[in-house]
């Protein structure tokens, strides 16, 4: 039996990180504006405690509380409905790239058959399924999956206890390694799977080109600046790699033991007070830190229009939200893209009529969701694409499944606001549905259409 | 089959919903929710009937073909009047979501009125029924095949996409029109609509399957004993069920009636050498 050696753990890195949902704005800190005054900051400040209903900000413990009281209540029934707005966008700019991601594991699935091959096994999951009897199969996969969440789970403390006695350099190392096993050697092998699937021929040459193009693009995108869709778009496509990977060497039965324990353990891991990713959003919310960018996937969007201030006369109630977006957006966003930011933002160009800069300021605020979530998400519907019979239903009902189940998420984090686990609905729906699907919808529907019924 | 079918019969299809879509529903967040949420609530009403089908199957007799059949008919009846339960519990879903929005906005009246939720509810069902429908159909379109082979119609595919758009446009009336008889306590639109969608999956009911259809007819083809090799680039495991559906030494019958079988049907017997 050939075994894939991982020749490095940081390609767990991607899978047992940050598998929650929080908010994009980290609370706005003074120190971090050159030209705002500390007026402007409080007033800052004030909106954006006003601003706390949104679904998008971290527990209101943290907001400094000041300025005026006045304004409170006509802020807080905007901000009401805005909630609503708003949620409904960032369920949709969730949905979007979880949608992207899935699909585009689902297409390799269903194309290139490397992925559906069995090829060995990787070393968390050392014991075989090829035995006879179903219990023996049952305790080989159970046992795979203790092996693999204690894998995850050691990982994910050893992380946070880095993070916690500020070992930057090493996190920094390791997750760039892990980037760069997933954006060169993953690509390289399923570039030349693609290829071979469709019979195209490319010389050396080009491929070295465009993999060493693909790869430091991405790395520059990931680690340090980017534009934001270019830096989403690579997110999307190490975790479809990623998820690929797993599809690929865990076998059937393991595969639906670790994901149902990947959800409870990420359940346990964000709620409970002493959970190690509870632990790390709250060091990063002390510190007033981002959580790295490549652990996470921003759907804010991006400030691409520069804007001088309007003088303090015609300041509004929008002008102070824009304040907010402008402090938020820095703040969330890593140092990197803050400095590009600003300097766009401090660039004189003409004043816009306030309107315009109200609907401007509904984009400012984002969701993130962990890539580990994007993953999972995408080996269960890649699982069901490829062991359920050639059955799209089951692949659709998943897909369904997984999103509604994410939208439950997103309505809970707007009730709790604060980070939230992303997997647990979405993989119970999600499997509860494949193994529905497939042994009870699949025969009703295939008999039905070979009657030609419809209903 | 050619790529030509596919995409003639994807677009046949779902065309009219994709245009639905894009044009109406696309461009306000609330309304894509409301749309998943919609197809989702189809998706669980047809898997519970469709566990209510599977224990009378399974609790029955398979070798007794009136017997399966009227469980089909009671099946898909009972997955009708499921449909509908659940088109009324997503109305009332919506009501209370109607009622958050108002008292969370400003002026008093919400984002999105209940007409509005009600057709893309509709549209909601009716994407999901006719995905499930025509998916796997048209996955098979890409394979090769020979439509009608044994006497059945040739225009299988373009007979069931037409009948998906229709189901596709059908739900999305009644959606419209439940909600609309659900606000203002017409009990007799509701009654009408889960009449008119009675009728019409029991009208496509009186559609006999061609006589070729029959297991038994199926045995007697002559064909190759062992799993044929699969030529198809991907592999597909579907095209190894294929050829071993065609072989005598399948000994149960009713495993023939599952996985695609009418695709079978029109696939002579030496394509499986091809294959």
């Amino acid at each position: 039996m050939i075994t894939f050696m991982n020749n490095s753990d940081s390609e767990e890195e991607a899978c047992n990180e940050r598998t929650s949902l929080m908010s994009a704005e980290s609370p706005p800190v003074p120190s971090y504006q050159d030209g705002l005054q500390a007026s402007e900051a409080g007033e800052a400040q004030k909106r954006r405690t006003g601003s706390n209903r949104s679904p998008n900000n971290i527990a209101d413990g943290e907001m400094s509380d000041s300025g005026v009281p006045v304004r409170e209540s006509a802020l807080e029934n905007e901000e009401e409905e805005l909630t609503l707005k708003y949620g409904a966008k960032h369920v949709i700019m969730l949905f979007v790239p979880v949608t992207l991601c899935m699909i585009v594991v689902v297409a390799t699935i269903k194309s290139v058959r490397f992925y559906t091959e069995k090829n060995g096994q990787l070393i968390y999951t050392p014991f075989s399924e090829d035995t006879t009897s179903v219990g023996q199969r049952l305790l080989n996969s159970v046992l795979n999956t203790i092996i693999m969440i204690s894998v995850i789970v050691v990982m994910t403390v050893f992380l946070v206890l880095l993070y916690k006695y500020r070992c930057y350099k090493f996190i920094h190392g390791w997750l760039i390694l892990s980037s760069l096993m997933l954006l060169f050697l993953f690509t390289y092998i399923y570039l030349g799977e693609v290829l071979k699937t469709y019979n195209v021929a490319m010389d050396y040459p080009t491929l070295f080109l465009v993999i060493w193009n693909f790869g430091a693009v991405g790395m520059i995108c990931i680690h340090w600046k980017g534009p934001l869709q270019l830096q989403q778009a690579y997110l999307i496509m190490i975790s479809a790699l990623m998820a690929l990977v797993f599809i690929k060497y865990l076998p059937e039965w393991s595969a639906w033991v670790i994901l149902g324990a990947i959800s409870i353990y990420d359940l346990m891991a964000v709620l409970c007070p002493k959970g190690p990713l509870r632990m790390l959003v709250e060091t990063a919310q002390e510190r007033n830190e981002p959580i790295f960018p490549a652990l996470i996937y921003s759907s804010a969007m991006m400030w691409t229009v520069g804007m001088a201030k309007p003088d303090t006369a015609a300041r509004g109630l929008s002008q102070q939200t824009w304040d907010a977006a402008e402090d938020g957006r820095e703040n969330h966003r890593s140092p990197s893209h803050a400095d590009s930011q600003m300097s766009e933002t401090r660039s004189p160009v003409p004043t816009r009529p306030i309107t315009s800069l109200e609907e401007l300021e509904e984009e400012e605020r984002g969701v993130k969701l962990g890539l580990g979530d994007f993953i999972f998400y995408s080996v269960l519907v890649g699982k069901a694409a490829a062991t359920a019979s050639g059955d799209w239903n089951t692949t659709l009902a998943c897909f369904v499944a997984i999103l509604i189940g994410l939208c439950l998420t997103l309505l809970l984090l707007a009730v709790f606001k604060k980070a939230l686990p992303a997997l647990p609905i979405s993989i119970t729906f999600g499997l509860v549905f494949y193994f529905s699907t497939d042994n009870l919808v699949r025969p009703f529907m295939d008999t039905l259409a070979s009657h030609q019924l419809y209903i | 089959m050619t790529l030509a079918v596919f995409f003639g019969c994807t677009f046949i299809a779902f065309g009219p919903a994709l245009g639905l879509f894009v044009f109406t529903i696309a461009r306000d967040p609330l309304r894509i929710i409301i749309l998943i949420a919609g197809a989702f609530f189809w998706l669980v009403s047809l898997l519970l009937s469709s566990l209510i089908w599977f224990i009378a199957v399974k609790a029955s007799d398979p070798r007794d073909e009136p017997l399966q059949k009227g469980l089909l008919i009671f099946g898909v009846m009972f997955s009708v009047l499921l449909q509908e339960a659940f088109r009324f519990l997503y109305y009332k879903l919506l009501r209370k979501a109607i009622e958050g929005l108002v008292a969370l906005s400003e002026d008093g009246c919400s984002p999105i009125s209940i007409q509005q939720m009600a057709y893309v509810a509709g549209v909601g069902f009716g994407l999901m029924s006719g995905a499930f429908s025509m998916i796997n159909l048209l996955a098979d379109t890409l394979g090769p095949g020979t439509v009608g082979i044994h006497g059945d119609s040739q225009l299988y595919f373009l007979t069931s996409a037409f009948m998906t758009m229709v189901l596709i446009f059908l739900h999305t009336f009644w959606g419209i029109l439940f909600f609309h008889g659900c606000e203002h306590r017409r009990w007799w639109e509701i009654t009408a609509v889960v009449v008119m969608h009675l009728a019409v999956s029991g009208s496509v009911c009186g559609v006999d399957p061609a006589p070729s259809r029959d297991p038994e007819v199926l045995r007697d083809v002559p064909v190759p004993s062992h799993p044929c090799p699969s030529l198809h680039p991907g592999g597909k495991s579907g095209h190894h069920l294929l050829c071993n559906i065609f072989s005598p030494e399948l000994g149960d019958p009713g495993q023939s009636l599952w996985g695609r079988h009418w695709v079978h049907l029109r696939q002579p017997a030496n394509w499986c050498g091809l294959l």
